[in-house]
């Protein structure tokens, strides 16, 4: 276990500038999330701390000690890739074993370490196979305890879920909060998954453009975006944006309800929604569709959740009502440089 | 009267369609030059074999297994199969070694990196016989090139020189340096290939696996043996068939280097037949010496490419 700090970082290639001046300090144990999109820089952050890409310029601290010049080998860390990148060749067993052998680590204090590991994931039954002949999800625990078993400072996951099918996906995201939490290693996870990362970040971090946008715990991210790329980028669905008065307002889609008929703040901001399309997904409702005082030339599409207790029989596609947004709820935005106002 | 047409259309239609016929067609050329220039060939040097036949006329009278039995007493033979095994077994060696490093160094990126890759490969491209002459006079007796530069070096030619106080060092005449010429030759020429064969095999490798490895704290050995290798083995093997049999079956080097010489020290199983057989006229005994080739490439084959299916399933 240890902390993590970068300074200032940037890992350039040519003119790319794949990470762009990032500072970032992770508490001992915790567990933080690089969300963004693909191309945002948050893999190439990944690489640069585990030494795999050599950074341009600025510092990489692990547990206090500068690592710029050390080799990923002496790091101490351990990563999970995309593809799980296990040795085809090799036993699940001796997949797990391997970072203890390069320990040189005695045979049967290596056995023990790997039956702790399995145990931990529950793949005691499968270490004598080859990865070719386990399933997705059981490939992702081998690579998984392979990372754990020699107790890394640094535990780097690059989309270790994004090959799983949806259901195993749940069930792997349950199950890496509940290894953070056994094993308390401090975390760093990729994903361009929001749900992910709401879902399994302490704090997260939107990238963007190899730039920190905002980070903080997730929720705040989600209520507080920074500006409208953040706004965008965080939630699903993100935020909605309409153009008012000069002023970008923005709100979630949660909070836009037909006037009366949703929770009573008292504060309440008036808009008129044009119905363009409706989806009824059983427990909500999915409605698409204008705001009448969006300023913008054409308006962009605006998205209301609501309970289907609340709208059934109400809403019909074509149709203008009055709707309401607690102004507690709105958050203002600058038109021209995207900046939060408040 | 359409059908008519339709008919006539498909009567012609369903001959051109039947798959049987076009795989017969198409499979023919294959088979007919595997037989007439393969299968023939393979069946009279069995029959010449075991017979007394010789080029000076039609005359091939059956003599059982004499052929053989006069070979395994003929100390030239034990030599020449001695020969064999250590010019392609030690080229073997060399080339995987060395192939090895140049294709870890052809993997790496540095300025200048397209000549480095050009000069790799040049020998491969030129002609083998032209460049054995080329290396028969690097290795002349008088004017080697090599022993000039090893004379200037002072490493040669005078009292108390490394090297010895002779003015040259005889690559292609005395002692085990024939044998050590004619190696250098076979890895000169082949190395390419080996080069070529192993960087494909290390290019296989997801990237993934390999920054893996690096992760997980294995050095440049481990990775090489535990994880490299064992992962282009059967890219490997085609490199190890190929160097091995394009050594074992190989004549030019010999034939222009030293033609089998001193006193037949230097003869694989190639040169002695074609020198027994060929120029010596007796064609019996030359094919028996030349199925000598057959069982170790067969078996050879047979070996790396289950070993390839198996790593391949």
């Amino acid at each position: 276990m240890a902390t993590l700090e970068t300074r200032d970082l940037h890992t350039h290639f040519g003119s790319v500038r794949a990470v762009d001046g990032v500072d970032l300090d992770v508490k001992n144990g915790e567990f933080i999330v690089l969300l963004g999109a693909s191309g945002s820089g948050k893999t190439t952050l990944m690489r640069t701390i585990a030494g795999l890409e050599k950074p341009t310029s600025g510092e990489v601290y692990i547990g206090g000690r500068l690592a710029n010049r050390l080799p990923p080998k002496t790091r101490n860390i351990a990563m999970v890739f995309q593809s799980y990148a296990l040795y085809p060749h090799k036993t699940a067993y001796k997949n797990i074993a391997f970072p203890l052998q390069a320990l040189r680590m005695p045979a049967d204090k290596i056995r023990s370490r790997v039956t702790w590991a399995a145990s931990l994931l529950s793949i005691t039954h499968l270490l004598d196979r080859k990865p070719r002949a386990l399933s997705g999800g059981e490939r992702q625990r081998v690579a998984l305890a392979r990372a754990l078993v020699r107790e890394p400072a640094i535990f780097l996951m690059d989309e270790p879920l994004s090959n799983l099918d949806a259901k195993l996906r749940h069930s792997a995201r349950r199950e890496l909060k509940r290894l953070h939490r056994e094993t308390g290693v401090t975390t760093i996870y990729v994903t361009h998954d929001q749900v992910e990362a709401m879902g399994l970040g302490e704090r997260v971090a939107v990238m963007n453009a190899g730039r920190i946008e905002q980070i903080g715990a997730p929720l705040d991210i989600y209520r507080n975006p920074v500006n409208t790329f953040v706004a965008q980028f965080m939630g699903s669905p993100p935020m909605n944006l309409v153009l008012r008065s000069g002023t970008l307002i923005g709100f979630h889609a949660e909070d836009f309800f037909p006037r009366g008929r949703g929770p009573d703040y008292g504060d309440m901001e008036q808009l008129t929604f044009r119905v363009v399309q409706v989806e009824e997904l059983g427990s909500e409702v999915l409605v698409y569709g204008y705001v009448a005082e969006d300023e913008r030339e054409p308006p962009r599409e605006v998205l209301a959740t609501l309970p289907t207790a609340l709208v059934s029989g109400y809403i019909a596609e074509g149709a203008e009502y009055p709707f309401e947004v607690p102004r507690h709820a709105i958050r203002r935005f600058d038109p021209a440089t995207g900046l939060g106002k408040d | 009267m359409a059908t008519g047409v339709l008919e006539k259309y498909g009567a012609r239609q369903r001959l051109l369609d039947s798959d049987r016929l076009l795989a017969a067609i198409l499979i023919a050329p294959a088979i007919i030059y595997i037989v007439a220039l393969m299968g023939v060939p393979f069946v009279l040097s069995i029959y010449y074999s075991l017979s007394d036949v010789t080029t000076g006329g039609t005359d091939a009278p059956f003599v059982g297994l004499a052929n053989f039995r006069a070979l395994i007493g003929d100390p030239t033979f034990l030599q020449t199969l001695y020969n064999t095994f250590l010019v392609s077994g030690m080229t073997l060696l060399i080339v995987l070694v060395l192939g090895t490093i140049q294709a870890e160094l052809l993997l790496r990126s540095f300025r200048g990196k397209w000549l480095v890759r050009f000069l790799i490969l040049l020998p491969w491209t030129a002609p083998v016989s032209l460049s054995v002459i080329g290396w028969l006079w690097m290795f002349d007796s008088i004017f080697s090139p090599i022993d000039w530069s090893l004379r200037q070096a002072g490493l040669l030619g005078h009292p108390g020189a490394l090297l010895g106080p002779a003015t040259n060092l005889y690559w292609l005449g005395s002692g085990g340096l024939p044998m050590a010429s004619i190696i250098l030759v076979n890895v000169w020429r082949i190395l390419p290939l080996g080069t070529v064969i192993v960087l494909a095999g290390l290019n296989s490798i997801p990237r993934e696996v390999q920054e893996q490895a690096l992760v997980d704290g294995a050095g440049y050995f481990r990775r090489l043996f535990q994880v490299n290798l064992p992962m282009m083995l059967p890219i490997f093997g085609i490199a190890v068939l190929f160097t091995f049999v394009f050594t074992f079956a190989d004549m030019v080097v010999i034939y222009i280097l030293t033609r089998g010489g001193p006193a037949n020290s230097t003869h694989v199983l190639t040169t002695l037949a074609f020198f027994t057989g060929v120029q010596g006229g007796s064609l019996g005994q030359g094919a028996a010496i030349a199925l000598f080739m057959f069982p170790v490439l067969a078996a050879l084959s047979a070996i790396i490419l289950m070993l390839i299916r198996r790593r391949e399933v």
